[in-house]
């Protein structure tokens, strides 16, 4: 559905007399399947909001090709806007107008007639529970309310595909869970999903393949299993007493799942398997034969951030 | 065809916006109707003028070209809020006509800068005022290509430098001499001979010349097809040029 080649845009800043560039973005090459939601992972200032804004046509790349929903960015960016939809991760509605109106015309600008536009845009209300408030205007609008409704802005024209800029940043748990259900739904409805987050939980949740991105490269793909699968398989911590844990090592090192075994800071053993669930019940029998005694066992699962971390020597939570 | 549909669209939409909050075109013509009650009578003496009549025709076709001048200039600031708001950004995504976008909006500032001239005009009247309908409506003509002019270059700019702190010093700064060169205040036959030299080279000279040749009724003064021309000229290519900064604009 999407597929980029080398996508490159840097910026000229000016700071006093100098003259900064950034790298923003460089050198994306990415292949986005129809029907699935995609995610790029990463953290501020990672080049995210700029290839989503090449992609939109807003911003023309320094250098690559891409390929969107059948049409070529370079050379047909009118076919491009026709095909996609984009919601901006800054925000997009008018303090003075309402939702009904916004959506009106927004429908309009993309050459619908008036009649289907409002029909459009009712519908449009009722999908994303806005009827109630659709006449009011948009300034009263709770945070959540006014993301659904720049998300519906975004989808009126039917689009293959759309791009959805942090979509939940800055709205309260609840409002998140809700925005999540809407997503799932248009990927339901046969749209693919382009989304950008920083959130390691949502990539983790809500996408079914991600990209994380740090500095302008895209430093990882796949899907969030596989990503975490390909870094270190889970760990088992067991917690065992000084005294014993030389012996419990000696026992446990032999065992064919058991891939890797460290001694951990705090006492006890750390051990690498492929699948923790599988492995404990192992691990416990074994030490019990021994008449080891075990203080505690838990199951470490690797999340996207030791993901992150493995890539780019930084955890996502600090940068 | 898709350029009158959009630009009816854009337009439609700016118009909705500036009736629901009219109080701005009240605010923007407070300003004249205070110098035409206020600093207007003091201008048959001043002037030499005959009658109260004769010194409004001079002064009320200044005043207009001020207000068409001022309120196209200035119209950038409610871009910026559309700008930052990012509503600017959701149509550029959107197939809709670039130079639509533009001219949507500057034919809102154009019709709103009708209005106030039509009331400046009317209170005009209550002080004997008098001007052939026609000349008047070619009068208006004037104003509004000097709107559509200078509320586009507003644009432009507003979208080049993309903030207030920047946009109004500029602004200023381009308006006050433009101001003082076009006679607008008093007329330029008073002025010493180097100053009118350089007053040749401001557009709205010629216009507000024009203006006051139509308020008193000399259809055959040159400078009426003049000015017409030099406004006309330098509307089209401002709204060109503001269109092109509407295609390729950066966030
Ligand atoms: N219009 C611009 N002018 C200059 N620098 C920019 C511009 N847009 C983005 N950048 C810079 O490019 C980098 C990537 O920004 P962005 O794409 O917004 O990151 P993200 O969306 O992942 O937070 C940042 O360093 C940012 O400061
Ligand atoms: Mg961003």
């Amino acid at each position: 559905m999407i597929e980029t080649r080398g996508l490159r845009k840097s910026f000229r800043s000016r700071a006093g007399r100098e003259t900064k560039t950034v790298d923003a973005v460089r050198g994306v090459n990415l292949e986005v399947a129809e029907g699935e939601i995609f995610g790029f992972l990463g953290p501020n200032g990672a080049g995210k909001t700029t290839t989503l804004r090449m992609l939109a046509t807003l911003i023309e790349p320094d250098g690559g090709e891409a390929t969107i929903a059948g049409a070529d960015l370079r050379k047909d960016p009118a076919e491009v806007r026709r095909r996609i939809g984009y919601v901006a991760q800054g925000g997009s509605t008018w303090d003075e107008s309402t939702a009904r109106e916004e959506l009106v015309l927004h429908a309009r600008l993309y050459g619908i007639g008036k009649a289907d536009a409002h029909r459009r845009a009712t519908r449009a209300l009722d999908a994303f529970q806005l009827s109630e408030y659709a006449d009011r205007k948009c300034k009263t609008y709770s945070g959540g309310q006014r993301r659904r409704v720049e998300i519906a802005l975004g989808i009126i024209h039917e689009p293959k595909i759309v791009f959805l800029d942090e979509p939940t940043t800055g709205l309260d748990p609840q409002s998140r869970a809700h925005m999540w259900d809407e997503i799932r739904r248009l990927r339901t409805e046969g749209m693919t999903v382009f989304i950008t987050t920083h959130y390691l939980d949502e990539a983790d949740a809500l996408c079914d393949r991600i990209a994380i991105m740090d500095h302008g490269e895209v430093v990882a793909e796949g899907t969030p299993a596989e990503l975490k699968r390909e870094i270190s398989g889970e760990v088992v911590l067991v917690g065992l007493d000084a005294a014993t844990t030389p012996h419990a090592a000696e026992l446990l090192d032999t065992e064919a799942y058991v891939s890797k075994l460290e001694t951990a800071d705090e006492g006890g053993l750390r051990l690498y398997v492929d699948e923790g669930a599988t492995a404990i019940p192992q691990v416990l029998r074994r030490l019990d034969h021994a008449g080891l005694e075990l203080r505690s066992i838990e199951l470490h699962r690797p999340s996207l951030d030791d993901v992150f971390l493995t890539k780019t020597g930084r955890s996502l939570r600090e940068s | 065809m898709k350029l009158a549909r959009d630009t009816w669209l854009i337009f439609q939409r700016q118009i909705q916006l500036l009736l629901r909050n009219p109080v701005w075109v009240f605010v923007g013509v407070f300003q004249p109707v205070m110098y035409l009650l206020l600093f207007a009578p003091l201008l048959k003496p001043a002037l030499n003028a005959p009658t109260q009549a004769a010194a409004y025709k001079i002064f009320v076709p200044g005043l207009l070209v001020l207000l068409a001048i001022f309120g196209g200039l200035f119209q950038g600031f409610g871009l910026i809020a559309e700008l930052r708001a990012g509503v600017i950004e959701r149509s550029r995504v959107t197939p809709v006509s670039r130079l639509a976008l533009l001219l949507g909006r500057s034919l809102r500032d154009v019709v709103s800068l009708v209005a106030q001239a039509v009331i400046i005009t009317l209170l005009a009247l209550l002080f004997d005022l008098r001007v052939f309908i026609g000349y008047l409506l070619l009068a208006y003509l004037m104003l509004a290509l000097i709107a559509l002019m200078t509320s586009a270059v507003s644009y432009g700019v507003a979208l080049k430098v993309k903030s207030e702190d920047a946009l109004a010093p500029l602004m200023n700064t381009v308006a006050q001499p433009v101001l003082l060169l076009s006679g607008i205040l008093l007329p330029l036959t008073f002025a010493p001979g180097w100053l009118q030299g350089v007053a040749k080279w401001n557009p709205f000279s010629w216009s507000v010349d024009g203006v006051r040749a139509l308020f008193a009724g000399d259809l055959s003064n040159d400078k009426v097809w003049q000015g017409l021309t030099i406004v006309a000229v330098l509307a089209v290519a401002g709204v060109f040029w503001a269109a092109r900064q509407f295609a390729r604009s950066v966030r």
